[in-house]
């Protein structure tokens, strides 16, 4: 993306500004902080606490996974803070490690990481602002998504029917998760998501306020990066479907407590109707933690190929077309649960159309980096995996479209196989890739680049060894969300524990990498990746001045995607 | 009513009030096999998944043949190809254009005819794709013939009963058997492997659904609390069982033998022991085994009427179209 920013010299005026409101004190400067840069930090910082123990929690599934029987729940339960669980309070267990593991990835690591975290930092200098629109508000998104998390974390240890827990899968289907599941624990589950959910509803009418209303002169739409294109329609995207799931789980938080009955068939209720409110939300969600990896994969291949990337324009409404059609084929999520026959023919033929401006990304980051002059640099060794990695989990979810298909598919681990690769191993992949390209710039301080390099090896094998197995597991019939299985399914589940380790030793390595950087990295220069990176941000100093940008940088009229 | 379609049914009171009715009139084990019923061995590997297995099971419908062949001879090798093409494609830049062998470079940013190949080629795939899969989905959905077998189907926490409304409305409950060294699922029903013909452990039921091989039987399934999903890979089965709600499928095996399946939506603490086993039999034994049980009946008639009258048993065996179970599934209905 060449934005131009070498006909931009207000940056040395920047450094001049250290006025005593510009450092504050501790607890003003983070907890009342209305820094985007700050609260990016503490987006990110919180994702990666957050992903730790989402992590742990397959950690956990994983080593129940690796033999028939049932090992360790029973251990697990007591962490809990269950006494003397029975066999069933044990299971239940199992559902809950499920439950929390899909919620925290989702709106705890990935959602914060992505938007929260890169999206903060990174959107309003990528169009030459001083901050976001409503600094206030941003402070009000973190800190909802803390609480949000706090209340997810309590639902652990209160009752929730069988045991102590929310076991409805991140999911919530009705009416497990309201006649099936008496106590607390879904209740603050609920709490969760509404605490979570509003916190991004307000991160999204800031990012489109911003991006719509605080571009520098001369920064066109079509001259934004395309991160800051990727953020725009994630940011819509969270505003049109957020308030739908608020709506569903509204409607679960009343079956439960008020004596509504909008999912149970026995007042007239339909628990079908819960999984078309929670995938009309659900559906554009899992495109709300792609599409922001997308822009961060555009902006690393464009830097290190030192090219322009190419087909700006077919890229950034490739993005807007993949959101628009993200709302129309949520009921791929439901082909089981007796759909009519025509509505079954249209959601396979809707969902296979998404294949089209995927397929156009792929094949322009691609063509970008060809008649490139490509640096293997980290960031450009995680954004080609996640090229191919994303390839795998794309080409597994055409397979899934066919309704008639899926018959034998669906709810087994070919699905968990399938949006892990797009997920785990896209979104994940494109967030690595995305901290190794800024995190000197956020910091100041370089990593290694041996570590970040071994890290991806690691991490590659690793997660391939826990996933591509599971397409075998789920082709030979073995369903989600089970404690135990047929001793059929034994080798490739041992297989995948084997390749959580090998994952889990990756992460060793980049947690190393941050405390390398920090006891012994070397000062960043502001753009240590040379000529190939040209959007606003490798202008500032590394790390940023704390405000940025007092005197709005003028983007050139010559300047061309 | 057309197969697959939804039907809106009684409250779910009513499905609970039908199961718990079902466990005082499930047949004993030991009374059947007196009477000449002995449960089929399971063959190894068929119906049931395979160690370290690769890939889907071998299929025993005629549509799961269908839906296999399209997966193995188009989907399949369109992904590889795709996923192969790709990698080559990043090889060939990795190796190509790499700051040494391309130190300059190039500033092209566009190619109209490019973009529009890589739009255009993959719809076409697409619709390639298309043809076959919403082929497979209409035959899917071709509703059984007025005179098929209706079995219902019910999800319980944590089993399924099965009711035989054209064969004197008798329920089985099948819960699965519980496995040596682990705590028990379910207290009071044997351990896997006490019997020469039991399956594979979390697989084995003590009571399966038996149906009659060769021939379409409509399959009419629900639940009785939350919802299950009633799957069996080996005959590219899956349907799921709503509270308030009756969902249909045509069921056809193409030969006697036992499939096994495992419930495939999240149902609470015990989803993991709730399995499918599915025996198929020719017709006859069919009719040999419904009648084991009290209130079993064959063409409206019970075990002591049927061997008064024995002219009329095969021929509701060997003509199940001129049966008039087309009647009664009719008034069920």
């Amino acid at each position: 993306m060449a934005t131009t920013a070498d006909h931009f010299h207000g940056n040395a005026a920047d450094h001049g500004h250290d006025h005593a409101h510009d450092h504050p004190g501790f607890f003003a400067r983070w907890f009342m902080s209305t820094n985007h840069k700050d609260i990016g930090t503490m987006y990110l910082i919180f994702a990666i606490f957050a992903g730790i123990i989402g992590g742990a929690f397959s950690g956990m599934m994983r080593a129940e996974l690796a033999e028939p029987g049932i090992q360790y729940l029973d251990t697990f339960a007591k962490w809990f803070g269950a006494t003397n669980p029975d066999f069933t309070t044990t299971l239940h267990t199992w559902n809950v490690l499920i439950t929390a593991h899909g919620l925290i990835m989702v709106f705890f690591m990935v959602m914060p990481a992505m938007i929260g975290g890169f999206g903060n930092w990174f959107v309003p200098i990528m169009i030459g602002a001083p901050d976001m629109a409503f600094p206030r508000m941003n402070n009000i998104s973190f800190w909802l998504t803390v609480a949000g998390f706090i209340s997810l974390m309590c639902s652990a240890f209160v009752p929730g029917g069988t045991g102590l827990g929310a076991g409805t899968g991140w999911t919530v289907y009705a009416p497990l998760s309201t006649y099936g599941s008496p106590g607390m624990a879904v209740d603050f589950g609920i709490f969760a998501l509404h605490l979570a959910g509003a916190g991004s509803i307000m991160g999204a009418i800031n990012f489109i306020t911003t991006i719509f209303n605080m571009r520098a002169p001369g920064m066109t739409l079509h001259k934004m990066p395309l991160f800051v294109w990727s953020v725009l329609v994630t940011a819509f995207l969270l505003l049109l479907s957020l308030p739908v799931l608020a709506a569903a789980i509204t409607m679960l938080l009343t079956d439960r407590n008020f004596g509504t009955t909008f999912f149970d068939p026995a007042g007239g209720g339909d628990p079908v109707l819960y999984q078309h409110l929670f995938w009309f939300f659900g559906h554009p969600e899992v495109y709300i933690m792609i599409l922001p990896g997308f822009g961060i994969i555009s902006q690393i291949i464009s830097t290190f190929s030192k090219k322009p990337v190419f087909g700006y324009l077919g890229m950034a409404y490739a993005m807007v077309a993949i959101g628009v059609v993200g709302f129309i084929v949520w009921a791929h999520h439901m082909y089981s649960t007796g759909l009519s026959v025509d509505v079954k023919m249209y959601f396979t033929a809707a969902t296979m159309i998404i294949a089209v401006p995927t397929g156009v990304k792929i094949f322009s980051w691609i063509a970008t980096m060809w008649g490139g002059s490509l640096e293997f640099k980290s960031p450009l060794v995680w954004a080609i995996g996640f090229i191919f990695l994303f390839t795998v989990g794309g080409v597994t979810g055409v397979v899934l479209a066919n309704g008639g298909i899926d018959d034998a598919l669906h709810d087994t681990y070919y699905v968990v196989a399938h949006f892990h690769y797009v997920l785990s191993l896209g979104a994940v992949t494109a967030l690595f890739a995305g901290f190794y390209y800024w995190f000197p710039k956020m910091s100041g301080r370089m990593h290694s680049e041996f570590l970040a390099n071994l890290h991806f090896a690691i991490f590659f094998v690793g997660v391939n060894m826990i996933f591509f197995p599971m397409h075998f597991l789920g082709a030979d019939g073995m369903p989600r969300r089970i404690p135990d299985y047929p001793e059929a399914y034994t080798y490739w589940n041992h297989f995948a524990t084997v390749g959580y380790m090998v994952m889990a030793a990756s992460l060793v390595v980049w947690l190393a990498n941050i405390v390398y950087a920090f006891v012994a990295g070397r000062q960043a220069e502001d753009n240590y990746w040379g000529e190939g990176a040209t959007t606003l941000e490798w202008t500032l100093s590394s790390p940023p001045p704390f405000h940025q940008f007092e005197t709005l940088p003028v983007i050139a009229e010559t300047a061309h995607p | 009513m057309i197969s697959g379609q939804t039907v809106r049914c009684a409250p779910r009171a009513a499905w609970a009030c039908l199961s718990s009715i079902a466990l005082f009139i499930a047949a004993p084990a030991l009374a059947q096999e007196a009477a000449g019923y002995t449960p089929m061995k399971p063959t190894p590997g068929v119906g049931m998944p395979v160690d370290g297995g690769l890939t889907f099971q071998h299929q025993y419908s005629p549509l799961g043949e269908y839906a296999l062949k399209i997966y193995n001879w188009a989907l399949m090798p369109i992904i590889t190809v795709i996923c192969l093409f790709v990698l080559a494609l990043l090889i060939w830049v990795v190796v190509r254009y790499n700051h040494r062998a391309n130190p300059v470079a190039s500033k092209t940013s566009h190619n109209t005819t490019i973009e529009i190949v890589w739009t255009v080629l993959p719809v076409l795939i697409l619709v390639a794709i298309a043809f076959p899969s919403i082929d497979l989905i209409a035959k899917q959905y071709k509703p059984a013939p007025k005179e098929a077998l209706t079995i219902k189907v019910t999800g319980n926490q944590w089993f399924w009963t099965y009711g035989y409304p054209d064969n004197g409305d008798f329920e089985v409950v099948s819960m699965m058997l519980n496995v040596p060294g682990q705590p028990e699922v379910n207290p009071g029903t044997r351990e896997v492997g006490t019997k020469p013909w039991d399956g594979p452990s979390h697989l084995e039921v003590d009571n399966r659904l038996v149906v009659p091989a060769g021939e379409p039987i409509r399959l009419q399934i629900t639940a009785a609390d939350v919802i299950h999903s009633f799957a069996v890979p080996s005959l590219w089965f899956k349907l799921d069982a709503v509270p308030g709600r009756i969902n249909e499928k045509v069921l056809f095996v193409e030969k006697p033998g036992v499939y096994y399946g495992q419930c495939s939506e999240l149902c609470g603490a015990k989803h993991g022991f709730m399995p499918i086993a599915l025996e198929a039999l020719p017709r006859d034994k069919y009719d040999q085994w419904v009648l084991t049980h009290p209130g079993g009946v064959i063409d409206g008639k019970d075990a002591a009427e049927a061997a008064a009258a024995p002219a009329a048993t095969p021929a509701v065996a060997t003509v199940p179209v001129d049966s008039p179970l087309a009647a009664s599934t009719g008034a069920a209905e």
